[in-house]
């Protein structure tokens, strides 16, 4: 019946691009590309019978940060005990963990050997002991892990440029970075919350 | 001298549209790609609290699990009220209910992932201690030890 060949007519493709185009446009509007941001920290293990560890470190080795429910900020260390404002901490912190001085006050200088270095002398046993009340308000506490933070990556860039001549952010993630985060390394030390006893 | 003439009507070439398709295509699939639908509803009212120069971005997503803390968004004030709550996946949750929450997420990454976890605390700035206190003890519980204070970083830095 049919002539055997029959032509396929070819199909209009015309409307293909409108119609990726409408898709496009979808997937432009739902796309949300910003990526997540904030301040990394490490929580402590958690010992389910730690008893109340005596506290063995020597008392120029800490320095208390409390943030009370008035939302003050009280530093107590070797060379400072009162009330501070937030603007202030960052300059304390750095002289604490540094101590540049070595001020018999502050935390004791100690040789310290790090791995794929040597040996550098540096505040080793330093500790940042943060507090903080039940009513104190989350922005200030976040406000006061910035600050501290800030204090520990200052210090770090200062002795990166002065050992490797460079800033922390340009030395090699593997081998430069880590000694340098060795150094000054993160001894801030949240408090188990106490007066409210180990939660359950 | 006929050759350099111009032959006065000179007809525009008319443009070859047929790869078009294929070049929307292209985009298409890169924003397919990228794109995460959100997933969750949030259903309490979080403005993280904003810092400078320590702020770093989170690289994977993939290891990244959310909390969100904060007092309930208006509609669901008449039957929560308006003191802080938590947020776990769709539902408001106690601190007790962390675990599970830690647990779940933990199953659903890949092996070599789970150690890499990192909990994506969103708290809006207005709460108190107490209940982000309380979260954290019971991530350390959980053994969740990697964790974010969600912050955006300040216009000026």
């Amino acid at each position: 019946m049919g002539k055997g060949k029959r032509k396929v007519p070819g199909l209009n493709q015309s409307s293909t691009a409108d119609i990726s185009f409408i898709l496009l446009i979808f997937f432009l509007v739902t796309t949300s590309m910003d990526t997540d941001s904030g301040l990394s920290r490490r929580l402590p293990e958690w010992d389910p019978d730690a008893v109340e560890q005596e506290m063995k470190i020597k008392e120029r080795n800490v320095m208390t940060v409390q943030v009370n429910k008035n939302n003050e900020i009280f530093v107590k260390n070797g060379v400072i005990n009162r009330v501070i404002d937030i603007a202030e901490l960052k300059d304390i912190a750095k002289e604490f963990i540094a101590n540049p001085d070595d001020n018999p006050n502050l935390p004791i200088k100690e040789d310290y050997d790090i791995e794929g270095y040597g040996v550098v002398v540096t505040t080793v046993k330093h500790v940042i002991s943060l507090q903080t009340d039940r009513t104190t308000n989350y922005e200030i506490y976040f406000q006061v892990q910035h600050e501290l933070s800030k204090a520990y990556s200052e210090l770090r860039d200062a002795w990166a440029r002065k050992t490797f001549g460079k800033h922390y952010a340009d030395c090699d993630e593997k081998t430069e970075q880590p000694v340098v985060r060795g150094v000054f390394s993160n001894k801030i030390s949240e408090a188990e919350p106490k007066q409210y006893g180990t939660a359950q | 001298m006929s050759k350099f003439r111009s032959n006065g009507k000179r007809e525009m070439p008319e443009l070859n549209t047929s790869s078009l398709p294929d070049l929307i295509f292209t985009v298409l699939f890169f924003f397919m790609m990228v794109t995460s639908m959100r997933d969750v509803e949030v259903k309490v009212q979080v403005k993280t609290p904003t810092g400078g120069s320590e702020i770093e971005k989170l690289e994977r997503k993939s290891l990244v699990s959310h909390i969100y803390i904060g007092p309930p968004s208006k509609q669901y004030r008449a039957i929560y009220g308006a003191a802080p709550r938590i947020q776990l996946n769709e539902y408001f949750a106690e601190p007790e209910a962390i675990r599970e929450f830690v647990i779940s997420e933990r199953e659903s990454m890949y092996e070599k992932d789970k150690p890499l976890m990192k909990m994506s605390l969103k708290i809006d700035q207005g709460v108190q201690m107490g209940i982000v206190t309380d979260v954290k003890q019971e991530l350390r519980k959980a053994r969740a030890l990697n964790i974010v204070y969600s912050a955006g970083k300040d216009k000026k830095d």
